[in-house]
């Protein structure tokens, strides 16, 4: 359960920290009970910004929905317990800011395919002017997406009655729309050009006295890049250069300049000249965080390949592969070697890599193996059979690594996610947990041993399965697995104060592929998102922040609990 | 409300649509901004119209590009240039806006405004502007005060140029790659600007830096740089500091530099002078055409004519020729291609001997190409090697390659052909041309492809021009005429489209005795899109032809067509008719 990494890592020299200490911080968009949860409000993709100041989910809707950070002295909110524990003043929390409905479903005539809204990813780009900019994804078209104050406007004085000019304004006014979207100008403005007007101005007309104190938050798309796509695009990353992202499908990676959505770059074309001859796909893409010429991707075979967009125009040759043999091979191996998502780690150094059993963290400079290898959930080796029946053991599940590079998280089911330490000689592996009590003691460490009990049939296996590990939350027999699909950790310096160190958690929750049919949209409203708050003890008023999104299909209502080592 | 007289009455509507909810309405009243501001007087839109746009710069994108321009040929609307300074705000607030191309028109408003501006004025309220642009919190502002330097710096005191030069420097050293690229891409400008001691020092080490950048996207437009501070420099500095840069940036790491370098090269060439060229450059150059990236080698090949250009025939025999005729069997489709575009213009610089003996047999490989368009680009290009050897040399040749690309399996190759025959046969001759590509032309008059159809009967009229009406007469018309019998109706509307090209070029005697004979005769087809298009072709006809064939022969063929089944034939036929009348009633 520990890391056992085995030097090269940066912070070699440095003690392990001490373990965090995770709270349970905020929910947002808890169910009322009872209330039945729809497919649409499934949370499939979360993202904190660079700042750590906002977090972005998107969901299976379409929709997109803002978090800020506040630091308002007092929340009415706020837990009696963190309240005891945490000063104040320092305790980071989040509040709903706005939210936009980026994706609508499509239909494909050429290829007769129905284009989900499903947000696939979400990823914060560089603010300007004070507006956030985003680009969310669903399976073929990117979008980006500026979220702005802008005044509410309220026109108080004009030159003519607005009942007026509205009676007239549709003969008089100076534009009349044609179905093209263009304008065509009436005779008399042309005629207008020839007034001539007095040298001091005609004093009766006057300007729209505008008065607006009222802000309110615009969403507006600004770009759209699509028809670049054969496959479902898995990933989008940008680069830091600012100017251009990558799109990641199962086969191919293509380059985008953010200014230009009609054309892009294929730089990574993985498709066999037979499609039968296919055996490996692309799964996840991620540009590095400070070389704008470097990136990672992985394939389902297990390994990550690093290309340099210095060396050539396309880049089907790598310039660095980094992949792990198993010794002990199975019918599973191939399988569960799948890599679902990898991440740089912030200063570029490393990469961390989830398969379907594990954590790996790799040294870009060091491709024989893995630096640490972390299980995520060791007791389900001996049942992978079972997984691999019920198509649980195609699950994908998203990794983080924190601002500091200290820890690694990622999902797992049964609505547990996991922190682990990943300097060398860290033994800290924490398993946070969401039930039904918040007030619960949290779960150990170390994983327990997995108790199997193969004489009983699948359903009640998963169903004892689950209540071992959630021994008081009811579950009726025969759900599935829930598995935590994604999840991130930010930590950095905070950038006002320079003194508090915030770690953000955040994970996504997918329910396995249930035939839900479709039902109609809510009308917009919070979705869940949990937000966890962890104290470090070495830092003086220092506090972890994360931020949980999931949702269970089979409970009316979710809580969190507190969790301490 | 204030009443608003009926002649004030569309300019009322004018401004109050300035706050409309509609984008469009808005956008129509800021384009005509400058006939706002002669109503409201030039006092009134300094004191109320100017405050009045500045507040409004949460609009829509479309609105501020707009604003941007407009505030830019805003002068004469405030009163001159003695009060431009009140243009600035608005512009400044702009020039930090988010999207991309807002803030470029902002940026070239300033500078427009700026250039007007007095030397008094440009200090008290130019330069604070571009510095507090260049120390904005977002990256937008300090990326457009970039823009601004070159006007700022001329007019400030010694004091302040200092400073400026310096806050450059820092714009070139920031911490988004954003800037630095906008630094790097109007260093030059803001060079140009600077005297030449400042050049020498200061400007050459933030050139250095940029040289130096761990971005690519920076270091890509410092090659840019290195052209325009070339020509800055005395010949011996630029030979000091700039011609071992570009040699470094030959050999980048990235082939987007190495790309940009092969773009540039030439103009960085005429900059350091010829004898560094030959010693360093010739090599750069060889190097980037042997590039292992094939992009680098599309942009090395594509400069291959003006690179020549600036060298002796003897070097570029040398030292180019022999990477050319490696080019020309690249591995790279699109490599050839882009040599094959620009190769023929090596001829004249390499004279006639040269050219038979080394480009000729490139010439002929690149025609014998597996790659269509490679063929085509030297085919189009035919003309500048006529010039200098005669197209004698290469007809043989030519013709197979010709033949191929006509019965191409693509119907764009088709396409491609077609259209330089006329320039094919200006160069070939009528001899060569009636033997050889005659039967081609009328060959596609019946592809399968409407396009190709329509620009073979184009062809036809372009070869009638060019070959006269009597070569018309005896080698297209009668080809052209026999195909109306055509079993198909879509080729016999081809045909009726190729006689209305036609009819123009040969003039009335031609048309009255052979054309319209046979367009008359169609307007008894059976297909009812035949006859309409006879009505078509016969309106073209009339301002062609003399009154009395209008009145006997055209006149009562439409009539006859007036009185068809097909609503379509009758509609065109009155259409006609009605041209008939008012041609006659004109005349």
């Amino acid at each position: 359960m520990s890391a056992n990494g085995d030097g090269g890592s940066a912070a070699a020299a440095a003690p392990p920290p001490p373990p965090l200490e995770w709270k349970f911080s905020q929910v947002f968009g808890e169910r009322a009970a009872g209330e039945e949860v729809h497919e649409v409000d499934i949370i499939s993709a979360i993202e904190f910004d660079k700042s750590g100041n906002y977090l972005a989910t998107g969901d299976r809707g379409g929709r997109v929905v803002l978090f800020e950070r506040t630091d308002l002295k007092n929340n009415i909110h706020r837990r009696d317990l963190e309240r005891a524990d945490c000063p104040i003043s320092r305790h980071p929390e989040f509040r709903y800011k706005t939210e936009f409905q980026s994706h609508e479903p499509e239909f494909d005539y050429l290829k007769s395919l129905e284009i989900e809204e499903k947000i696939n990813k979400i990823r914060w780009c560089q603010t300007a002017n004070g507006a956030l900019s985003l680009l969310s994804t669903n399976d073929k078209t990117i979008k980006l997406w500026k979220v702005q104050e802008k005044k509410v406007k309220k026109v108080s004085k004009m030159n003519l009655d607005p009942l007026h000019a509205q009676a007239n304004g549709s003969s008089a006014s100076p534009s009349v729309f044609l179905p093209n979207g263009g304008c065509s100008e009436s005779p008399y403005t042309h005629a207008r050009n020839d007034l001539s007007f007095h040298p001091g101005g005609i004093p009766s007309l006057q300007l729209p006295v505008v008065s607006s104190q009222e802000t309110s938050l615009v969403a507006r798309c600004r770009r759209v890049y699509t028809h670049a796509h054969d496959y479902h695009i898995n990933s989008i990353s940008n680069n830091s250069d600012g100017e251009t992202f990558i799109s990641a499908d199962d086969l191919r990676i293509n380059l985008w300049n953010l200014e230009i959505s009609n054309q892009s770059f294929n730089i990574v074309d993985m498709k066999p000249a037979n499609m039968e001859d296919l055996t490996e796909v692309i799964t996840s893409a991620e540009f590095h965080p400070s070389h704008c010429n470097i990136l990672a991707y992985s394939s389902s075979k297990g390994s990550i390949r690093l290309i340099d967009l210095r060396q050539s125009a396309l880049c089907d040759n790598h310039s660095q592969l980094f992949e792990e043999h198993e010794t002990s091979r199975s019918f599973f191996t191939e399988i569960i070697a799948s890599i679902s998502d990898i991440k740089f780690s912030k200063d570029g150094r490393h990469i961390l890599s989830r398969d379907y059993m594990t954590l790996k963290l790799w040294d870009i400079n060091v491709n024989s193996g893995p630096v640490a290898t972390f299980q995520v959930h060791e007791y389900l080796r001996p049942k992978l059979c079972d997984l691999y029946e019920n198509d649980s053991i195609f699950d994908k599940f998203e990794c983080c690594l924190s601002g500091d590079g200290l820890r690694v998280a990622t999902g797992s089911y049964s609505n547990l996610f996991r922190v682990f330490g990943c300097v060398p000689g860290s033994e800290e592996a924490t398993t946070l947990e969401a039930s039904k009590n918040p007030m619960r003691r949290p779960t150990q460490n170390v994983a327990r041993p997995p108790r199997p009990s193969s004489s009983a049939t699948r359903a009640v296996r998963r169903g004892k399965f689950q209540q071992e590990r959630k021994p008081r939350v009811s579950m009726p027999m025969g759900t599935h697995l829930t598995p935590l699909r994604s999840c991130c950790i930010w930590l950095g310096i905070q950038p006002k104060t320079q003194s508090p160190v915030l770690l953000q958690t955040a994970c996504t929750s997918t329910m396995r592929k249930n035939k839900v049919k479709k039902k109609k949209k809510p009308s917009l409203s919070l979705r869940k998102c949990f937000v966890f708050c962890s104290r470090e003890v070495r830092l003086d008023s220092g506090f972890f922040v994360g931020a949980v999104a999931m949702l269970f299909k089979d409970l009316n209502y979710v809580i969190v609990p507190l969790l301490r080592r | 409300m204030a009443m608003i007289d009926e002649p004030l009455y569309p300019i009322a509507i004018l401004i109050d649509e300035l706050k409309n909810e509609d984008i469009q309405l808005r956008l129509n009243s800021i384009r005509k901004l400058s006939t706002i501001a002669r109503a409201l007087g030039e006092e009134r839109t300094r004191k109320e119209l100017i405050p009045f746009l500045s507040e409004n710069n949460d609009d829509e994108d479309e609105v501020l590009l707009a604003m941007a321009e407009e505030l830019g040929i805003f002068i004469p609307y405030i009163g001159g240039v003695e009060y431009a300074h009140v243009l600035l705000p608005p512009l400044e607030t702009l020039c930090t806006v988010e999207e991309t191309c807002v803030r470029d028109k902002a940026v070239e408003s300033l500078c427009r405004i700026g250039a007007q501006m007095k030397e008094s004025d440009l200090v008290d309220s130019f330069i604070p502007l571009v510095k507090r642009l260049a120390a904005g919190e977002w990256f937008t502002a300090r990326v457009s005060s970039c823009g601004l330097f070159h006007l700022a710096y001329p007019s400030a005191t010694e004091l302040l140029k200092a400073e400026l030069r310096s806050i450059y420097g820092q714009l070139c050293q920031d911490d988004m790659p954003m800037v630095r690229r906008s630094a790097a891409s109007n260093l030059g400008k803001f060079a140009a600007t600077v005297e030449p001691n400042h050049l020498k020092t200061e400007i050459m080490s933030i050139f250095d830096d940029l040289t130096q950048d761990d971005q690519d996207s920076v270091r890509l437009l410092a090659v840019e740089g290195c052209a325009a501070l070339g020509k800055l420099l005395e010949p011996q500095d630029c030979i000091a500091h700039i011609l071992p840069v570009i040699v470094n940036f030959s050999q980048d790491k990235s082939w987007r530099v190495r790309y940009m370098v092969a773009n540039q090269l030439y103009e960085l060439c005429e900059a350091v002078g010829p004898e560094p060229t030959r010693v360093d450059l010739v090599p750069a150059y060889v190097r980037l055409l042997r590039d292992n990236e094939a992009e680098v080698r599309i942009a090395a090949a594509g400069k291959v004519t003006k690179f020549c250009h600036i060298l002796t025939p003897e070097i570029a025999i040398q030292h180019i020729l022999p990477c050319v005729k490696e080019l020309s069997s690249d591995s790279s489709q699109h490599v050839r291609s882009a040599l094959a575009s620009v190769i023929m213009g090596m001829a004249p610089i390499l004279g006639k001997d040269a050219t038979i003996e080394r480009l000729l047999p490139i010439f002929l490989s690149l025609l014998k190409d597996e790659f269509p368009d490679v063929r085509l680009n030297i085919i189009s290009k035919l003309d500048q090697v006529n010039q200098v050897i005669g197209i004698d040399l290469l007809s043989q040749s030519l013709l197979p390659a010709i033949v191929e690309l006509a019965e191409d399996r693509h119907w764009r190759v088709r396409l491609a052909i077609i259209e330089y025959i006329p320039l094919l046969a200006s160069q070939l001759g009528v001899g060569f041309f009636d033997n050889k590509l005659g039967s081609l032309c009328m060959q596609w008059l019946e592809d399968k492809v409407f396009s190709i159809r329509e620009a073979a009967a184009n062809n036809l009229k372009r070869l009638a021009e060019e070959f006269g009406p009597e070569w018309a007469m005896q080698h297209i018309i009668p080809q052209v005429l026999e195909k109306i019998s055509n079993p198909h109706y879509l080729y016999r509307l081809t045909i009726l489209q190729a006689i209305s090209l036609l009819a123009p070029v040969l003039g009335s005697d031609i048309t009255c005795q052979k054309l319209l004979p046979v367009v008359v005769a169609a307007s008894k087809d059976r297909v009812a899109n035949i006859k309409f298009n006879v009505a078509k072709v016969l309106q073209s006809v009339i301002p062609i032809v003399d009154h009395s064939v209008v009145e006997q022969t055209i006149r009562p063929c439409l009539f006859e067509l007036t009185e068809d089944p097909d609503v379509d034939v009758r509609y065109y036929a009155g259409q006609a008719l009605h041209a008939c009348d008012s041609i006659m009633m004109a005349s």
